[in-house]
C-alpha cells in the first residue's frame, strides 16, 4: 500500500493557548474550553496515515474537532502545532512548512474538498460548466472544446443533466448542487479528496445516490479520500478505518467494522447504542 | 491662464516629476506590473485624465511635440482641455495633431492608425488598471493573484461568454498578457487596437490617476490578448450584410477603425473614421492623387480604383 498522507500529532487551538491547556480539556473533562485561560482547544494530538485509494472516516458530534482537524490539511486553517506529510508521486511535501504558493498549487492541483455548504465550494455568480472550468484552468488547460467536454463528462459522470452545464449551481437542488461541487472536485482527479459532511441536510435517496458515487469514484480513480460526518450510517458504509473524535481528542480508532461492532470507549458505545 | 515666470514647467513639482519618473522606470523593468504612486491632485476631476496628464507632465521636455487626443479625435472636450492646459503649464512645448510629428502622445480610448516609430511614446489614461477586480474585489488577494499568474478566473469569464453568447463579448479593456506574465487592463481601447500594444516600436506608458497606478508596455515586448487555444482573438471587422468591409463615409478608407453613428438628418446609419488626424490625411492624400492622375495618364486607373474602394 502507497501511503498517501502521514498525520502526527495534529493540534489547534483558537486563542492565546496556555501550559493548561492540553491537561484541562478533552473528553474526561469534558470540555474543549481550557478553564485558566478561556481557549478553545479545538483538536489535539490527531495522528493517522492514509494509505492510496483508502478512505478514513472521521466520526464525531459537532465541536469535536473533526472539521478542524480536515481544514487544517487543506490549509483553510493554520494548525498549532503538529505536521503532516503529503506523498506525492515521487515527491513528499511537509505540509505546514509550504509557503503560501506552495500552499495554493497544492491547493489547486492534488487536492479536492467538497464542503457540506455548497456556496462555499461552488462559485454561484458563475455556471456549473463554468465552475469545473475554473478548476480545469487553474491547471492550465487552455482549450474551450476540451474544457467544456470534461465539464459535460464529469457532470454526466455524477449524473446532473448535461442539459443543464451552463446554468448556474443558484437553480440547481441541494443535491444536485453537492454533485456539481463533487465533479468540480474530482475535474483534476486529485489524489486526495476531503469530504466535510457532504450528505448532511440531504434527503435519504439523495444522500444514498451520492454515497453510490463516492464509493465508485474511489474504486475507478483510487482516490484517497477523509470523510468527515457525524452519520453512523456513512461511516459504516464508506470508510475501512475510522477515527471517533469527542472534545477535541481521538477517543478511539480502528477498522471501522472493529469500531461499530466492539466500541470499546464509552462515547463510541453511546454513539453506536443511539444509532441503532 | 497666464503663464507667468513663477510657474513651474509642466506644472508638479520637481519632487513629483522624479517619483513618477521613478515609478516609471521600473514599471518599464516589469512590464505589465502596476506600480503605486502618489498621484498628486491635478487643477481638474480625477476621472478626467489626471494619470495620463501626470505621466505627460513629468517626461515632456522643452521643445518636444506634443498630441493628444480622445477617441481618436483631436478636437473632443477632453484632449482640448488636456492640450490647452498643457500648453499653459509648458511654454515651450509645441502641440500638433499629426501622429508622425508627434513626440508624445496621451490618448485616450484609441491608440493612432499610424504606427508609431521607436522615437515616439504613448501615454494612454486609464480609468480601471486592475483586470482582476471584475473577479476579485480583495487588491489583497488581486495582488497574489498577480504574482502567480493565476488568471484562470478571468478566463472563466471568457468560457462564459462563449458560453452565452458563442464568442467573447469585450469590446473594450480586453485583458492582455505583457511579456507572459502579468495581464493589463490596456485601457478602454477597443479590441481593434489591441494587436498595436504587441511588439510595438513605440514605448507604451498608462496611467491610472484615482485608482494610482502606472504600468507599461515596453517598446519590442509581447503582448497577447488572453484566449483559449481553439478561440482566436478577434478584432472589429466592420464587415456589412454583403460581406463588404465598410469604409468611412468621409475619406473612404476601409483600413481604420470605423465609429457608428445615427445622421439626425438622414437618420440612417454613418460610419467614419474615428482616428480625425489618419481620416484628414487619408482625404487629402487622395485628393492630391486624383489632381495628380490628371496630369498623368498613369496613375489615372489607381486613382479611380482608390476612389471606389
Amino acid at each position: 500500500m502507497t501511503k498517501v498522507l502521514e498525520v502526527r500529532n495534529l493540534s489547534k487551538v483558537y486563542g492565546p493557548g496556555c501550559m493548561q491547556c492540553y491537561e484541562s480539556t478533552g473528553p474526561e473533562f469534558g470540555t474543549n474550553i481550557c478553564p485558566s485561560c478561556g481557549s478553545i482547544v479545538a483538536a489535539h494530538d490527531i495522528s493517522f496515515d492514509l494509505c492510496k485509494g483508502e478512505i478514513l472516516g472521521i466520526m464525531g458530534e459537532s465541536g469535536s474537532g473533526k472539521s478542524t482537524a480536515v481544514k487544517t490539511l487543506f490549509f483553510d486553517q493554520e494548525p498549532t502545532h503538529g505536521s503532516a506529510r503529503f506523498y506525492d508521486s515521487n515527491k513528499q511535501h511537509d505540509l505546514f512548512s509550504l509557503n503560501p504558493a506552495q500552499k495554493r498549487n497544492l491547493r489547486n492541483h492534488r487536492f479536492g474538498m467538497v464542503y457540506q455548504n455548497p456556496s462555499l465550494g461552488l462559485n454561484f455568480n458563475v455556471s456549473a460548466g463554468g465552475n469545473i472550468a475554473e478548476r480545469l484552468l487553474m491547471n492550465d488547460l487552455r482549450h474551450y472544446r476540451q474544457i467544456r467536454d470534461r465539464a459535460c463528462e464529469l457532470l454526466s459522470r455524477t449524473e446532473v443533466a448535461i442539459a443543464r452545464v451552463d446554468e448556474q449551481p443558484g437553480n440547481f437542488s441541494g443535491g444536485m448542487q453537492q454533485r456539481v461541487q463533487i465533479a468540480k472536485a474530482l475535474a483534476i482527479n486529485p489524489p486526495l479528496l476531503f469530504l466535510d459532511e457532504v450528505t448532511t441536510g440531504l434527503d435519504l435517496s439523495v444522500q444514498a445516490a451520492i454515497l453510490d458515487l463516492i464509493l465508485e469514484i474511489q474504486q475507478e480513480f483510487e482516490t484517497a479520500m477523509i470523510v468527515v460526518t457525524h452519520d453512523l450510517g456513512v461511516i459504516r458504509l464508506l470508510a475501512g478505518r475510522t477515527l471517533v473524535m469527542k472534545n477535541g481528542r481521538v477517543v478511539e480508532a480502528g477498522l471501522t467494522d472493529q469500531v461499530i461492532e466492539d466500541p470499546q470507549h464509552a462515547y463510541t458505545q453511546q454513539l453506536v447504542a443511539s444509532a441503532l | 491662464m497666464n503663464t507667468s515666470e513663477a510657474t513651474q514647467f509642466g506644472f508638479l513639482d520637481e519632487f513629483a516629476k522624479k517619483e513618477i519618473r521613478r515609478t516609471v522606470l521600473k514599471a518599464i523593468a516589469i512590464p505589465g506590473y502596476q506600480v503605486p504612486y502618489s498621484s498628486r491632485e491635478m487643477p481638474m476631476g480625477r476621472g478626467f485624465g489626471t494619470g495620463g496628464l501626470q505621466l505627460t507632465l513629468s517626461i515632456i521636455g522643452r521643445g518636444q511635440t506634443l498630441k493628444v487626443i480622445d477617441q481618436g479625435s483631436d478636437d473632443s472636450v477632453n484632449a482640448v482641455n488636456l492640450r490647452g492646459f498643457i500648453e499653459s503649464v509648458c511654454p515651450s512645448v509645441n502641440t500638433t495633431t499629426n501622429t508622425a510629428d508627434a513626440d508624445l502622445i496621451q490618448s485616450r480610448h484609441r491608440i493612432p492608425e499610424l504606427a508609431l516609430t521607436e522615437n515616439q511614446v504613448l501615454v494612454l489614461q486609464v480609468p480601471y488598471p486592475d483586470p482582476l477586480v471584475i473577479v476579485e474585489p480583495s487588491e489583497e488577494k488581486r495582488k497574489i493573484m498577480h504574482g502567480e499568474a493565476d488568471y484562470s478566473r478571468l478566463l472563466v469569464k471568457l468560457y462564459e461568454d462563449i458560453v452565452h453568447f458563442d464568442e467573447v463579448t469585450i469590446s473594450h479593456r480586453y485583458p492582455t498578457c505583457i511579456n507572459g506574465h502579468y495581464v493589463i487592463d490596456p485601457s478602454p481601447i477597443p479590441r481593434y487596437d489591441v494587436p498595436k500594444l504587441d511588439q510595438s516600436k513605440a514605448l507604451v506608458l498608462l496611467g491610472a490617476g484615482r485608482e494610482k497606478k502606472i504600468y507599461a508596455v515596453p517598446p519590442f515586448t509581447d503582448a497577447t490578448p488572453l484566449v483559449f487555444d481553439d478561440q482566436p482573438f478577434h478584432i472589429e471587422n466592420f464587415i456589412d450584410q454583403d460581406g463588404q468591409r465598410r469604409a468611412c463615409q468621409q475619406c473612404g478608407s476601409t483600413e481604420s477603425f470605423l465609429d457608428e453613428y445615427m445622421d439626425a438628418e438622414t437618420q440612417t446609419l454613418v460610419f467614419q473614421c474615428s482616428d480625425t488626424d489618419y481620416c484628414t490625411r487619408y482625404l487629402s492624400s487622395r485628393n492630391n492623387g486624383a489632381l495628380h492622375s490628371n496630369t498623368e495618364l498613369d496613375n489615372s486607373a489607381e486613382a479611380v480604383e482608390l476612389a471606389n474602394d
